[in-house]
């Protein structure tokens, strides 16, 4: 069983649900990831979301855009967040980690090749922001033989019937982008959140995780009540980002990171039985 | 050229919009329920008599076509080969080909009843041609211009002010067309309700390649029919300038079954293809998937779009259309580069020797064009599309002059 499905599996359990931090690799600094995984894992993470560098991240908003500037800057791409990944596994062998980028990166690293490199590093799933399912068959061919999970998103604007095709080309678990927008945008209407996860339960039994949108407590309250995990992803790139801008040491961003995180599994909790 | 071409070209694209290996959709799943959308009211209304009358009449009576395909006579002469057959393309409203493409997108987003329009522009002259539709039609209209773009194309961005669009400078990545792109993209996903994005050229998630090329073929028809009347036969060859490539698709697909019908298309070399410093995807880059579509792109080895150079605006993009990816793979186009000083001199060689000032991305092609004909018999002729007028890049010029107003 992938280490995803497992994951899940015992949250669900437990009645507890997913809390899903991303960070960009290599932001704000190359030595700040590595500590900064682990710190996310000690404040309640129960799934990493690893963003992999790309020059042109079309559905992120200015935050992570900039954030993906930055680690460009500084020469991190694919195969340095690869590394990242290796060095996170020797010492934790439990917290799934998944890779969230754009297609061209995978491209030019060829999918054999990408699949075997991910899978050596420890890498637990993929989500490519730009490959509908349409596009995604021969990724997923290559994923699949090295037991990777192949996350897709679902959006607002997705019809029950797409919903049927995209929860036939995914594993792990389902991406619910909540709102019509790029990453860090707007405010979150958890009722339409709600009535987008039923149908998505109707059709498929894999877990929901939502993401686009999630800020503090209460938005993390809000869609942790009818999902599975919640995604935050913004307002951590953007508070570390801030931090590191005053010239902030490597323990203080994780210090950061860890403040902000276990305000979201606070909330994630309150969610139990609400 | 082989006869198995002859079925291929009207076997592209595909379903979902495959041109080969090429093309596709490659957006997040937020914009799909677009993209169908405007597929399946694209492909209701291509077939729609009354939705194609209402087309034609507007590129008759609003751009003023068909334009006139001129036989430069004084520069054939001074070349000393082929005959060199204009397609004034710069003589439409607006000034450039890209009206016949914003003409045909404003009246389907009239159709779908999108009261908002959205467009990426580089050298400014499809953002024109979006802000014009726009007025006519009573929408809003917001271009995205890299900053750069909009530092060296102010004429233009004055210009969409005046027709009432709103001009939004983007300020990421290397500030020019493809991150205007990207914007446009990103703005188009969360207005995507009352928003009709009117891509500039044949690239972009499918149906857009294909739906800009249909509109462009008219270039290609009038050429055609044209060259005809006027000499009897059809060109010997066509050239035109690639940036994204909507004016040389526009050109070339009506006579891509011509198999005598020679093809060039021409890419922006900057400083020099080999130097690195360039805008030639085509010559010098490889497969990979971009703003929604495979396509050649210029990118390092680690799969990261890299900046691309051109004196001008309209050809600096790192893409291709995924229709000139396949025409390239199956040999029926060849593509070269002109460099940014040969382009300076054929738009210097075109407006003294015949007065007609082209646009800088034009003069690529018509520096091409020159290597061509001088090479061929004073018997032969050569059709280059003569894109765009050269009003909106008379300050680049004058920089290189050292002249400043």
């Amino acid at each position: 069983m992938s280490r995803i499905k497992k994951t899940l599996r015992q949250l669900k359990q437990n009645g507890r649900k997913a809390v899903v931090p991303y960070i960009v690799a290599g932001d704000p600094g190359i030595e700040s990831t590595l500590p900064l995984m682990h710190a996310l894992v000690e404040a309640g993470a129960d799934i990493i979301e690893l963003g992999v560098p790309f020059s042109d991240p079309m559905a992120e908003g200015p935050v992570i855009q900039l954030a993906h500037e930055r680690a460009l800057a500084q020469g991190v791409s694919l195969q340095q967040t690869l590394d990242t990944v290796a060095a996170f596994r020797r010492s934790d062998t439990q917290t799934p980690v998944v890779l969230m980028g754009y297609a061209n990166p995978v491209e030019a690293f060829g999918y054999t090749r990408f699949a075997t490199s991910a899978a050596a590093a420890g890498v637990d799933g993929i989500l490519t922001v730009d490959m509908p399912p349409e596009e995604i068959g021969a990724l997923n061919t290559a994923l699949r033989e090295q037991d990777i999970d192949s996350i897709l998103l679902i959006a607002p604007t997705t019809t029950d019937q797409r919903i049927e095709k995209i929860c036939a080309a995914a594993s792990g678990y389902i991406y619910y982008v909540s709102l019509k927008g790029v990453t860090g945008a707007g405010h979150l209407d958890s009722a339409s959140v709600a009535a987008k996860v039923a149908r998505i339960r109707n059709a498929s039994d894999l877990p929901v995780c939502v993401g686009f949108g999630i800020k503090d407590a209460a938005s993390a309250k809000a869609v942790a009540a009818v999902a599975d995990g919640v995604v935050v992803g913004s307002v951590l790139v953007d508070a570390l980002a801030s931090a590191a801008k005053q010239g902030a040491s490597t323990e203080e961003l994780t210090r950061v990171a860890a403040k902000l995180l276990k305000e979201i599994v606070n909330g994630a909790a309150a969610a139990r039985g609400a | 050229m082989s006869e198995k071409h002859v079925n291929d070209y009207a076997s592209v694209p595909d379903a979902r919009g495959h041109f080969g290996p090429y093309g596709g959709r490659f957006v997040a799943e937020t914009l799909i329920s677009a993209l169908d959308e405007l597929q399946a009211v694209y492909q209701k209304l291509k077939n729609d008599a009354a939705f194609q009358s209402e087309f034609d009449a507007d590129l008759a009576h609003y751009v003023g076509r068909p334009s006139p395909l001129y036989h430069a006579e004084h520069w054939s002469r001074k070349v000393g080969g082929a005959q060199i057959f204009l397609k004034r393309e710069d003589l439409n409203h607006t000034g450039a080909h890209k009206v016949n493409n914003t003409i045909g997108q404003a009246l389907l987003a009239k159709y779908m009843g999108k009261p908002r329009v959205i467009a990426e522009t580089g050298a400014g002259q499809h953002g024109v041609a979006s802000a014009t539709v726009a007025a006519r039609f009573g929408m809003q209209c917001h271009v995205f211009m890299g900053e750069e773009d909009v530092r060296r194309q102010s004429l233009n961005v004055y210009r969409m002010k005046l027709l009432g669009a709103e001009v939004i400078p983007v300020t990421s990545g290397s500030r020019t067309l493809k991150d205007a792109m990207n914007e446009a993209l990103r703005d188009w996903v969360t207005n995507v309700d009352n928003t009709f994005y009117i891509i500039g050229t044949v690239a972009g998630p499918a149906p857009y390649p294909q739906m800009v090329r249909d509109f462009q073929s008219v270039i290609g028809r009038e050429t055609r029919r044209q060259m005809l009347e006027q000499t009897g036969a059809l060109p010997d060859a066509l050239v035109a300038c690639v940036g994204g490539g909507s004016n040389a698709i526009g050109l070339f697909h009506p006579m891509l079954e011509d198999e005598a019908v020679a093809m060039y298309g021409v890419e922006a070399g900057g400083d020099g293809v080999e130097t690195g410093r360039h805008a030639a995807p085509l010559n010098d880059g490889v497969p990979g998937v971009l703003h929604g579509n495979r396509t050649y792109l210029m990118e390092d080895e680690d799969g990261q779009i890299i900046e691309t150079h051109s004196i001008s605006a309209g050809l600096d993009y790192p893409g291709v259309g995924p229709e000139h990816a396949w025409l390239k793979d199956i040999g029926r186009v060849k593509y070269v580069a002109i460099n940014d000083d040969e382009a300076m001199q054929a738009f210097r060689d075109l407006t003294r020797i015949e007065g007609i000032m082209p646009a800088l991305e034009t003069a690529h092609a018509l520096a091409y064009t020159e290597k061509l004909a001088r090479d061929m018999s004073k018997d032969k002729r050569i059709v280059v599309n003569l894109s765009g007028r050269g009003d909106k890049d008379i300050l680049t010029v004058a920089d290189i002059d050292g002249i400043s107003f």
